[in-house]
């Protein structure tokens, strides 16, 4: 892809290291997502996914390097769609889809009530990912695809150039999940965008992205889903059936096989 | 401006009311300091803050007694100081431990408890602090009510200005942050604005009852809105008509005012229980 004409962000990551404490959860890593990539970050639970996520956001301190390129621009901020895991909500909190939608498009407060035209608003938004629907609906209602379907919507409102998606398959099943990662993908092809996905998930996830990085406090593995999934030892040490378990053996033996 | 208001007040209330000067005023502060319980009780029950809220009420007595270690005549500043201190202090240890801070709440409970009480209780003195502990809306005083009228503004630009912020915080801090949205500040500038108003109405309602004034008209609220339009405007009608109705009540009654106020209020949530539990029904 000619860089010149690439309207796209690409973010460059070298030897980044946080540490919570004395406990390093990202311990140099190093990471090139290129222009217009859908990238997946796949690792164990503990692996500091979240807390890489997080890190870009700016949210940590960090050791390393974060450069970035919008545009073939240096040195520029990309602007930052976020879809969080989970919100800090009871089932019964008074606020609805719509409500949440206004929050992110609009400077008018919410607490006076939504007009008809930020609701009709919130309803465009909403329906570019069939969601509109869901306006009148209290949050704490939506089934988990639903919900990252909401959440994807009003991290689009932010004209991302960088789209960071947190763990979208925890309570989400199966069909809507395919569902919403070819979504992901139809908005790379009409936004410029660069995707990354954290995931824990690496069977699902890859016939859906370019690259899977496998993360576990370090960089372990990368490259294309096929390689990666043809890959024995990885899919024996990283496969489904360990996922759970937190304290994998580093797998940096495995790098130079890929 | 108040003479205005008596004159309002005059063909507003009954005639049997109307006579005393200092039922007018309670009206007013009423009037006033039920809708900002109203607007802040929200946010206190959304970002479940109501432990936090307690605590800060209480913590009134040790800002009485530092004032009077200090030799000042009008605790109000003390007070103050005493519950801004400890809400920044909080809200810094929320985002460094990883913990529950109940355990950690209900330590600076006791201590403020404890040190309010002993300091106060020197040479068996504390009976003449017991008003702070019921509160007293009658007696209060046109410059007092100036303050609260000046809080109310406050607080309504606030609310123009933080609301949304507030809200999206309280939803998801990392999505709040994505958006640029300084989350420390704007939790930071809450808890202080709310230490403020609850010292300044505590002489009011209360040490022992403030934090029912705070909680309960949102939770009442919550039960039955659906967004968060509804849930502000019926957290501010129940604040306030429980505020006015169980003001003219105790009145009748010969009752505290701040205590028969909360009655009201809990009258309110447990209408608004039932209603949530019914319309429930109906559904499945």
């Amino acid at each position: 892809m000619d860089d010149k004409l690439c309207r796209h962000c690409c973010i460059k990551i070298s030897d980044l290291t946080v540490r919570f404490g004395n406990k390093p959860v990202l311990d140099n890593v190093s990471l090139h997502i290129h222009c217009g990539e859908v990238v997946a970050v796949v690792g164990p639970n503990g692996a500091g996914k979240t807390t890489l996520l997080r890190t870009i956001l700016g949210e940590f301190p960090y050791r390393g390097a974060m450069e970035s390129r919008i545009g073939g621009v240096e040195g520029r901020k990309p602007r930052i769609g976020y879809v969080p895991q989970r919100l800090h909500l009871d089932l019964d909190s008074p606020i609805n889809v719509a409500d949440l939608v206004v929050l992110a498009i609009s400077k008018r407060p919410v607490w006076l009530g939504v007009t008809r035209r930020l609701s009709e608003e919130a309803r465009r938004v909403l329906s570019v990912f069939s969601a509109g629907y869901l306006a009148k609906k209290r949050i704490g209602e939506l089934s988990g695809g639903e919900l990252q379907r909401v959440l994807l919507a009003i991290a689009m409102t932010a004209e991302p150039e960088l789209l960071l998606l947190d763990e979208p398959g925890s309570g989400v099943d199966i069909q809507g999940l395919s569902l919403f990662y070819q979504l992901v993908r139809s908005l790379r092809e009409q936004h410029d965008i660069s995707v990354i996905i954290v995931t824990h998930d690496l069977a699902g996830i890859s016939t859906y992205v370019d690259r899977i990085i496998l993360l576990n406090h370090s960089v372990v593995a990368e490259g294309e889903p096929g390689k990666v999934l043809s890959n024995e030892k990885i899919l024996h040490t990283f496969g489904p059936s360990l996922w759970n378990i937190s304290a994998l053996p580093t797998l940096t033996s495995l790098k130079g096989e890929l | 401006m108040i003479v205005l208001w008596y004159k309002l007040a005059d063909y507003v209330l009954p005639f049997d009311l109307a006579r005393y000067i200092f039922i007018k005023n309670a009206l007013l502060a009423v009037l006033l300091v039920t809708p900002i319980f109203g607007v802040l009780g929200t946010m206190v029950v959304s970002n479940r803050m109501v432990f936090f809220t307690e605590v800060l009420g209480h913590s009134a007595l040790t800002g009485i007694a530092i004032g009077i270690l200090c030799g000042i005549h009008d605790p109000t500043l003390p007070m103050i100081t005493i519950a801004v201190v400890l809400a920044v202090l909080v809200n810094i240890m929320k985002g460094m431990t990883r913990a529950s801070m109940d355990t950690v709440l209900g330590v600076f409970l006791a201590f403020m408890i404890a040190l309010g009480i002993t300091i106060l209780s020197r040479h068996g003195g504390f009976v003449k602090f017991t008003t702070y502990l019921i509160g007293d809306i009658l007696a209060v005083t046109p410059q007092q009510i100036a303050w609260i009228a000046a809080l109310f503004v406050i607080v309504l630009i606030y609310w123009c200005f933080a609301g949304n912020a507030l809200i999206l915080t309280s939803v998801s801090g990392s999505l709040a942050r994505s958006r640029r949205i300084r989350t420390f500040l704007v939790e930071t500038s809450f808890t202080i604005l709310l230490a403020v108003v609850v010292m300044v109405a505590i002489r009011l309602v209360g040490i022992l009852i403030i934090n029912s004034l705070l909680v309960l008209p949102a939770a009442a609220s919550r039960n039955i809105a659906r967004s968060v339009g509804a849930y502000t405007g019926l957290s501010i009608a129940i604040s306030m008509i429980s505020g006015t109705t169980g003001l003219f009540a105790s009145y009748y009654w010969g009752t505290a005012s701040g205590a028969t106020i909360v009655l009201f209020a809990v009258g309110c949530y447990a209408i608004s229980a039932l209603t949530d539990r019914i319309r429930r029904k109906s559904f499945t």
